[in-house]
């Protein structure tokens, strides 16, 4: 997988966000060795849409969303937004599109200041912004408390630590909608919720979504969230994307045998499925400071060749919409299961 | 209908002699200056040699203060622990932390949630694993380092030889995890407790480490009871389950059971708010309205009513007490239970409340889908 190519991406005019050949790297202190987070991926998004991007700690997931946002820019590569590329705006013009973007982080208790009041929290980017009159700016604050499920009048006055783990992301939430913002990136904003409380802003976003016209980049790394959320998803491995595919399409006929293997690492809800030992993949990633030569997913792929270690698979389409960076895509049906348990 | 009124003893009766522990009435009250927090409120459990029980709830439901308490693990001051703990026929309640060390490691052990906090990160990983070998089966340093090698081939761990002399932040969450399982089964325990133990983990690694458990217990034949939130990582790896809310135990029951013929709306709610991969993408995902109850002044009645699909004005002031079902070992507290006439009728009832645009007095939580009660929340808001 683990494979790089544009020939998922569709018309560049149709797109409101599109990112080409981005590359994120961090040099580690002085011993010139280089973490490749993000290696030449490649993800666009419509209007309206949800985009998901799902895959394992340390697959460069939380560093695309970022780099989307120019925080930091990407090492290289482009990020079109409304057809301006973020990566050569500096200073002012960057800030102008900043309100357009907005970003809402995992751990909603550590990113919202624990000494400021709730309404401070929510009106900051209006006053940031000068949006309005004092007394429009409580309005809006009000009304955006009121559409993620909050009790403006008990909360504005109350600080981050009176509210539970899921209030406190409706907070979060309500912050990133007061500006009235085109596109949000959602980096695992349910990882550290409750299963109930997970449901509950999940049904919260979709909300939203109708409700100002969002467009969204959902990042998880639990498929069923993610299938759940998106109308496409993008899986990634090691900085590179494996397979871009509706959800459905991508549950029902994996072609990746990474992504088959997510799949089946997701607990069933049903006693009758037992789970066996063989289902789940073994081993963890490789180091992102010497990734694997050829496929990244090779050193775990139970389906690995020898040509896997020499050429990089590019994207190309299996189906409708459905792209797979593989030399060896699983046909329908098929289970990788048997060898990889090794 | 009769309903037998199960008391503690009763209520999980097997056959003594395959019983290794079994838990009776079991309190475990904090006494803070809001009030006392009935964390554990007369829970009663039994676990068979070999056998694993699950313990689902919420967070706050009480389940990770039920495994300390059972394993004596809180602080003595502002506590108040009561009813009955039998330990191979034992009660070990009264046990003071002198005596509970000879049962701690080598008869019961715990896996907690987060490996990245729960070893010492100044000690190297050999050291963590020696320590309880060395304390409780007198072991030599060379013999204890030997076992400690087999321990973490056992627990899948690459190159332990070289691990040994490594420190915990030099290990990935997943192989942190493995370690602590280790260390939980250096000296052989009957009983391991799993307190969320892949709650911290990617979904790859959890299924890995959810494994591995699975098999270590198989193994060396213990008995396992695995603390989680998530109904998914239960289904398929216990015997049992018991679905705790607002510290007490709402819903027993064999696992296939539990699934097939839940009675509890709460067990109900729980499974329908985990987003299912059959389903489409976008589908609407039914939600548990509300939080859980603050466990200083829990509602009155059901604790779960203010919550509730089918609740009645019944639920509102009597609380249901735990009830067998048909299915021997199948207990729950309800009065309208899933399934049944009685409860089909409530929740007609309420659904017909919601359609009116009445919220009449038997009626269901408020419409609204994310706080069904706004002054409520204020209210218990004002108090923290």
């Amino acid at each position: 997988m683990a494979g790089s190519g544009t020939a998922h991406l569709r018309e560049a005019d149709t797109t409101l966000l599109r990112a080409e050949n981005l590359v994120v790297e961090f040099p580690v202190g002085s011993t010139g060795l280089v973490v490749h987070a993000v290696t030449d991926v490649s993800i666009d998004v419509r209007q309206g849409e949800t985009l998901g991007l799902v895959g394992e700690s340390g697959c460069g997931k939380s560093t695309t969303g970022r780099a989307l946002m120019q925080l930091p820019k990407p090492t290289s590569g482009s990020v079109f937004y409304n057809g301006q590329d973020l990566t050569t705006l500096k200073g002012d013009a960057l800030r102008q599109v900043r309100p357009d973007m907005q970003m809402i982080f995992q751990d909603p208790i550590s990113s919202l200041n624990p000494r400021r009041k709730v309404g401070d929290i929510v009106g900051e980017p209006l006053k940031i912004w000068h949006r309005g009159t004092a007394e429009e700016q409580r309005k809006l604050v009000y009304e955006t408390l009121e559409a993620v499920g909050l009790d403006p009048e008990a909360a504005v006055g109350r600080r981050p630590h009176q509210f539970s783990g899921g209030q406190c992301q409706r907070i979060c939430i309500a912050r990133s909608l007061v500006l009235d913002p085109k596109l949000i990136i959602c980096d695992e904003p349910v990882s550290a919720l409750d299963v109930s409380v997970q449901a509950q802003i999940l049904n919260l976003l979709e909300d939203m979504k109708a409700r100002y016209g969002l467009t969204l980049v959902f990042i998880a790394h639990d498929l069923a969230v993610v299938k759940n959320i998106s109308d496409r998803v993008a899986v990634m491995y090691l900085g590179k994307l494996c397979e871009v595919a509706k959800p459905d399409d991508l549950y029902a006929k994996p072609a990746h045998p990474y992504t088959a293997a997510l799949l089946s690492s997701i607990p069933v809800p049903d006693p009758r499925v037992r789970p066996k030992e063989g289902d789940t993949l073994a081993g963890e990633l490789p180091s992102p400071l010497a990734p694997p030569s050829g496929c990244r997913f090779r050193t775990r792929c139970p389906k690995a060749a020898d040509m896997c270690a020499q050429v990089e698979p590019k994207m190309r389409q299996v189906g409708l919409g459905h792209y797979v960076a593989c030399h060896f895509p699983l046909e329908i049906g098929e289970k990788p299961s048997a060898s990889l348990a090794s | 209908m009769s309903r037998k009124v199960i008391t503690g003893s009763t209520a999980t009766g097997t056959a003594p002699t395959s019983e290794l522990l079994k838990v009776v009435d079991l309190k475990t009250h904090f006494r803070t200056e809001r009030g006392t927090v009935r964390a554990v409120d007369g829970v009663s459990l039994t676990l068979a040699q070999g056998h694993t029980l699950g313990v689902v709830g919420e967070s706050g439901s009480g389940k990770t203060i039920l495994s300390r308490s059972i394993m004596g693990l809180l602080p003595s001051r502002n506590v108040v622990r009561e009813g009955h703990v039998y330990y191979e026929g034992n009660d070990i309640i009264g046990h003071t932390q002198n005596e509970m060390r000879s049962v701690w490691g080598s008869e019961m052990a715990m896996v907690f949630q987060d490996p990245m906090t729960s070893l010492n990160p100044v000690m190297k990983i050999g050291r963590q694993i020696t320590e309880s070998l060395v304390h409780h089966l007198s072991m030599d340093k060379n013999e204890a380092i030997e076992t400690a090698l087999v321990l973490l081939q056992s627990v899948g761990i690459p190159e332990p030889k070289q691990r040994l002399e490594e420190y915990p932040h030099q290990l990935s969450g997943g192989m942190r995890q493995r370690v602590t399982i280790a260390i939980a089964l250096a000296c052989g325990p009957k009983i391991l407790f799993a307190d969320e133990p892949t709650t911290a983990l990617d979904v790859t690694i959890q299924a890995q480490i959810l494994n591995l458990l699975q098999k270590q217990q198989t193994e060396r034949h213990m008995a396992m009871i695995l603390v989680t939130h998530d109904l998914g990582v239960v289904a398929g790896r216990t015997d049992d389950i018991a679905v705790m809310y607002a510290g007490k135990v709402v819903e027993q029951a064999p696992t296939s059971v539990l699934f097939d013929k839940m009675k509890m709306p709460y067990t109900e709610a729980l499974i329908s708010s985990i987003p299912k991969l059959d389903n489409p993408s976008h589908t609407r995902l039914e939600i548990i309205s509300g939080r859980p109850p603050n466990l200083v002044s829990p509602p009155t009645g059901c604790h779960f009513s203010p919550r509730c699909k089918y609740v009645q004005d019944k639920c509102r002031t009597d609380e249901p007490p735990l009830v067998p079902a048909e299915t021997p070992g199948h207990f729950y507290r309800c009065w309208f239970p899933v399934g049944s006439p009685e409860g089909h009728e409530a929740l007609e009832r309420n659904l017909a409340a919601i359609a009116r645009g009445t919220s009449a007095t038997n009626g269901a939580p408020s419409s609204d889908p994310i706080e069904p009660n706004p002054a409520a929340t204020a209210a218990s808001m004002k108090e923290t």
